[in-house]
């Protein structure tokens, strides 16, 4: 089996499943002729053609506001937003039509698409090139939204995604592009969203993260082995919907969390999965729930990027003052 | 009749006065002495200079990504040449050029390219905005600015400098309807350097010229060579004249190339091939000027070797200070956020600080 970091998976799963759908297209900036500015699409228009794999206008929203057409005329559309920080002017599409289509029209149409954005900081980009809107677009009716942490994880759920009959935003954690290899199979196997992954087990804290976290919270439990402090770790795979009796399952048993995301602190997720812990898990807590995350400022640039990311070290304090409270 | 008219982008005709071989179009003279051409061509140079040091920084790891202006020299000094003092510019990313000429310090382009938030700081006293990386965004604000000093009575004009991929944003034709509604003194100049990252011109949209689009908001576009500083000159002039006076806004395309990668991340060999390139190299707008001033006996192998030398010390000097500068404290990430910096941010920096 081959190792593929999640560039190479994302592409493979892109790959198959256009031979495999011929409904599916991908359209973008840079998608065809450059095949993505991450080389995501790689290959793909060469394979084919530029009718299934097209280079767009710069327009993020008439990406996403056309491929809702294409959608409800019977093809399956992968959009790409080039970056994080470009998806803001679809935001318009997405949620007032994209997610409503369904519900406005009493089923009869509908508008199953993918849309795929490089998102998150740790690269040392320009401005507006490491924003993690994820809480955004949860906080929209009608869509799901997907990060996954590793390239066999990003192959099963975008295929998941690509045939589910919901809108999908598919948030790439682009600073493990190409950190991580692993075995990625060839050929069909999915990944059911809105079902989390228990990434590891353990008794005295739950830990849950998502998207290039996931491998923060790893690095930071790997550290706290030597306290004898044993982290069990969530990965939520889908944002929204949440899967949340993974979460309540861990805490039950744990009595102590620790919430990991990079987008800013208020308003952000954590501030949601806590809410969910105290409504359905309020009397397993022996602790306040902790929250490690971006702080409530614009993505500082890149020399100054490190102090806004959560690294192990937070992540070490956030866990031995729950486990200490 | 003017030159809007003369130039209707409806005639399909582009604006050039210095030809690529240092003649001068018939009927046509250059606008500024010859000494001003030797000025505005020296800054050329030095732009050029800092532009293939930033380069040079970004690969030996001293600097972030950069969108160098290669090629696009004479769009961006021909055009800030003309302003006043209390005329501002709406930059995109790719602006060395034009900041530089309207008196951004080369030292304050170079740390916010390598990430410095002291980069990000806007010189006093230069009506210069920051970078704006979100494509096409920003001529909404050359409008409202205009539109704000047309209200007011200032005889100020505004100027976005955007890309032809620029063009395909739904904020650019708002703030083209707007300007024209309102009659803002906003010029709008498009520097068409044939690509939008990998994607050509042809698929940013179906008009014949950039120009043309002006015609739909009802004002003026014309469509100009370049890499003809005297084009951009002339152009720029008459349409920062007429806005002052109240006449409103003017599309500029000034046709060009982008001789380098489109940022420092890119590879333009994947999508652009050598053939293409070749026929814009002797287009080049520094050739048709050292040719133009050597005939003046303004210029020679040695004046440019001299000038070469000088700047090359000059901009050793600034590469040395910008890196001198410490990377910010953890304040200065928190501290312009709000007016004052709320009470969340307060506790959040002080967490952060026990961090460290
Ligand atoms: C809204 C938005 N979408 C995508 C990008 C990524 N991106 C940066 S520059 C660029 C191409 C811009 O082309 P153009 O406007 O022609 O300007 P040029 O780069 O040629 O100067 C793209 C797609 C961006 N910065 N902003």
């Amino acid at each position: 089996m081959a190792k593929l970091n999640m560039v190479e998976a994302i592409n493979l799963a892109l790959r198959e499943e256009m031979e495999r759908d011929n409904r599916v297209v991908v359209l973008g900036e840079d998608v065809g002729r450059e095949g993505g500015v991450f080389r995501v699409t790689d290959g793909l228009q060469e394979k084919f053609g530029a009718d299934r794999v097209i280079d767009t206008p710069l327009a993020e929203s008439g990406i996403v506001g056309t491929a809702l057409g294409m959608a409800l005329y019977g093809l399956l559309p992968v959009a790409e937003i080039q970056f994080d920080g470009f998806l803001y002017p679809c935001l318009d599409q997405i949620t007032n039509h994209i997610g409503r289509m369904r519900n406005r029209s009493r089923g009869r149409f509908i508008c199953p698409l993918v849309i795929r954005v490089p998102y998150g900081g740790g690269i040392h980009a320009p401005e507006h090139h490491s924003e993690s809107p994820e809480a955004i677009l949860a906080h929209t009716p009608g869509i799901k939204v997907v990060t996954p942490s590793t390239p066999y994880e990003a192959k099963g759920l975008l295929l998941s995604s690509i045939r589910g009959h919901d809108p999908v935003l598919f948030l790439e954690p682009k600073r493990i592009y190409r950190a991580i290899r692993e075995e990625v199979p060839e050929g069909d196997y999915t990944i059911p969203l809105g079902k989390a992954r228990l990434v590891q087990e353990g008794k005295d804290v739950t830990i849950i993260a998502w998207g290039a976290m996931v491998r923060e919270v790893l690095n930071a439990a790997e550290q706290l082995r030597g306290d004898k402090i044993e982290a069990e770790v969530i990965d939520l795979r889908t944002i929204s919907p949440m899967d949340v009796e993974a979460i309540v399952t861990s805490i039950r048993k744990t009595g102590r969390g620790v919430i990991v995301h990079e987008a800013p602190k208020t308003c952000g997720l954590g501030a949601e999965i806590i809410a969910l812990i105290n409504e359905k898990a309020l009397l397993s807590l022996q602790a306040p729930i902790e929250r490690v995350t971006g702080f409530d400022i614009p993505v500082p640039l890149a020399k100054s990027e490190h102090y806004y990311l959560p690294n192990s070290k937070r992540i070490i304090m956030a866990i031995k003052k729950v486990i200490s409270f | 009749m003017g030159l809007f008219e003369d130039y209707h982008p409806l005639k399909g005709k582009t604006f050039q006065i210095l030809k690529p071989d240092g003649t001068l179009q018939p009927d046509s003279k250059p606008p500024i002495s010859d000494q001003e051409i030797f000025h505005l061509y020296q800054k050329m140079l030095f732009i050029r200079l800092a532009d293939q040091r930033a380069l040079i920084l970004q690969r030996q790891g001293r600097m972030g990504t950069y969108a160098p202006i290669w090629g696009q020299e004479a769009c961006q000094v021909g055009s800030a040449a003309v302003l006043q003092k209390g005329d501002w510019v709406f930059p995109a990313f790719r602006e060395l050029g034009a900041t530089l000429m309207m008196g951004i310090p080369l030292k304050t382009i170079f740390l916010y390219w390598m990430g410095n938030e002291e980069g990000s700081r806007a010189s006093e006293d230069v009506n210069v905005l920051p970078v704006s990386i979100p494509v096409g965004t920003h001529p909404l604000h050359a409008v409202g600015l205009g539109w704000a000093a047309r209200l007011k009575g200032d005889a100020i004009v505004t100027i976005a400098y955007f890309g032809d991929g620029a063009t395909s944003k739904g904020d650019f034709h708002e703030a083209m309807n707007f300007a024209g509604v309102f009659k803002t003194p906003t010029i709008f100049f498009c520097q068409n350097n044939q690509y939008a990252i990998s994607v050509p011109r042809s698929i940013q949209t179906a008009s014949k010229t950039i120009a043309q689009k002006a015609m739909a908001y009802g004002f003026d576009g014309i469509q100009i060579d370049g890499n003809d500083l005297f084009a951009v000159l002339v152009a720029t002039k008459e349409a920062v004249e007429k806005a002052r006076s109240g006449g409103g806004p003017t599309l500029i395309e000034g046709v060009t190339f982008r001789f380098g990668p489109h940022t420092t991340a890119d590879d333009p060999t994947k999508y652009r091939k050598d053939e293409e390139i070749e026929p814009w190299k002797p287009l080049d707008p520094m050739i048709r000027l050292r040719l133009y001033l050597k005939e003046k006996d303004l210029w020679s192998e040695e004046v440019e070797q001299r000038f070469t030398e000088e700047a090359q010390k000059d901009i050793d000097q600034v590469v040395k200070d910008a890196e001198a500068v410490p990377a910010p404290g953890v304040e200065e990430i928190f501290k312009y956020v709000y007016a004052e910096m709320t009470s969340s941010l307060k506790e959040q920096l002080a967490y952060l600080k026990t961090t460290l």
